[in-house]
């Protein structure tokens, strides 16, 4: 007897089904262009470059998975882990409609908004990325005209003041004591960078998560 | 055949697979509204979050081009075409083809042409770096979502505020990398202000929409409210870099 999915339960048959897929799809440019051009990868360089670069982004992955499924709903996950870009667009554009929707990622609307926001941004993403592709020997020396180099080095801050605003005044109390620490972290931690935030946003989740326990027990929010 | 990092079968592999992944957004998008539409939503509502999302991308989409420009010099056109359509973000992709280059006595920026065997070594530890997360949602996706539903549904007002805590532990971790070059005003540089004042002019255009909003009524604001707080940053940022840095 076929058994009726609740539209949660589709969403994660049809995730796991196409990122499995997409998975398998993406080995295929290395393993086709291979192929095609009869060549091996140069075995001793490629476990170099992996050893160099995997174990890191590895467990990035992980704690990326854990911190941004809660945040970006079933669907938003899956288009999410896929089509990339999460902390710098994805994130934004799921937290930027849920708040205009007034709706929680976990609940059922939640869900809904969250995935067609990453959905749109996700096409319009590669779409643009198609044009510039197709349009780079006229739009290079455009883009990469030095007076607007500093607009587009400076894009996170731009992001993050606009949507930091709506969230830490919403949530000031809750705000104050993660805020002040990675101010702290990164303005005298060195090694704190560009390269590090990603590492840093788990710390900042679980730090606001136990900073919040303890207020709510004690009845200050 | 001649090995060539521009090659059109490149094009056409990278196209194809990227075909696909377009069609997984559109999917989603279908299932997504049709349920919207099913559970009462209404079309108006549906098309805002939709219209808000695409006018919002536009910015950092233009910077993921910048971005595929960047790697187009090494590594041709097809491979940043589909790495950036696809998975990544600048940063992983220019360590990732960083470290394979390295690991082949090749240096990121300065390489003229590429062989068969060192492009598909480079493509491989580009894709198979960054693989976890496309297989770990799936496996851990659903525990996680129902472990945050029934956490709601335990107590309703520590669901929120976990929620939130959740957003303000991530904001909180992006404000302080504003803040990562700050200290070297301590020693007389100027440049380390750029990041928080540009971070300024856009939370301040973000509170003057929120003011035009409840003082004016102009609803149609909040809906954009983000995207005009981005830009205005953005453009922020060509005159201060200018003054500071």
């Amino acid at each position: 007897m076929k058994k009726n999915l609740s539209y949660m339960d589709s969403v994660h048959r049809d995730g796991r089904i196409w990122n499995i897929s997409v998975m398998i799809i993406l080995f295929l440019f290395p393993i086709s262009v291979g192929l095609i051009y009869h060549a091996l990868p140069d075995w001793h360089g490629f476990l170099l470059g992996l050893i160099a670069t995997a174990p890191m982004y590895w467990a990035v992955a992980v704690v990326e998975t854990l911190t941004y499924v809660p945040m970006l709903g079933a669907g938003g996950s899956y288009l999410s882990f896929v089509t990339g870009n999460i902390s710098n667009l994805k994130l934004p554009v799921a937290l930027n409609a849920l708040e205009q929707a007034e709706v929680k990622a976990s609940s059922e609307e939640g869900e809904i908004v969250s995935t067609i926001a990453i959905a749109v941004s996700s096409i319009v993403t590669t779409l643009i990325i198609v044009l510039g592709v197709a349009l780079i020997t006229p739009l290079t020396p455009v883009l990469n005209a030095p007076v607007l180099a500093p607009a587009f080095a400076q894009m996170l801050p731009a992001l993050f003041g606009g949507l930091g605003v709506v969230f830490i005044s919403k949530n000031w109390k809750i705000a104050v004591a993660p805020v002040l620490l990675m101010l702290v972290l990164f303005i005298f931690v060195p090694a704190l960078n560009a390269g590090t935030v990603g590492i840093m946003v788990p710390v900042g989740v679980l730090f606001t998560m136990g900073v919040s326990r303890l207020m709510y027990k004690r009845g200050l929010i | 055949m001649e090995f060539n990092v521009n090659s059109p079968v490149l094009f056409l592999i990278a196209g194809l697979i990227i075909a696909v992944v377009l069609a997984q957004s559109v999917w989603f998008l279908v299932k997504a509204w049709r349920r919207g539409i099913e559970i009462g939503m209404g079309r108006d509502k549906l098309r805002r979050i939709a219209s808000t999302a695409a006018v919002f991308t536009v910015a950092p989409a233009v910077a993921i081009v910048i971005s595929v420009i960047t790697l187009a010099k090494d590594l041709g056109l097809p491979l940043p075409w589909l790495r950036l359509s696809v998975v990544g973000s600048l940063s992983y992709e220019t360590i990732a083809a960083t470290n394979a280059e390295s690991a082949m006595g090749l240096t990121f920026g300065q390489v003229s042409a590429l062989t068969a065997t060192q492009y598909v070594t480079i493509a491989s530890v580009m894709t198979l770096s960054i693989m976890v997360g496309i297989w770990l949602v799936p496996l851990i996706g659903k525990k996680l979502q129902n472990g945050m539903i029934s956490l709601e549904n335990r107590d309703k007002k520590w669901g929120n505020i976990f929620s939130a805590s959740m957003f303000i532990g991530m904001i909180s971790a992006f404000v302080g990398y504003v803040f990562c070059d700050f200290g070297t005003v301590f020693s007389g540089n100027t440049a380390g202000l750029v990041p928080p004042l540009v971070m300024a002019v856009s939370a301040l255009v973000m509170c003057l929409a929120g003011l035009a909003v409840k003082k004016l009524r102009w609803r149609w604001i909040a809906d954009y409210a983000l995207p005009i707080s981005l830009i205005a940053g953005m453009a922020g940022a060509i005159p201060i870099t200018a003054w500071l840095g």
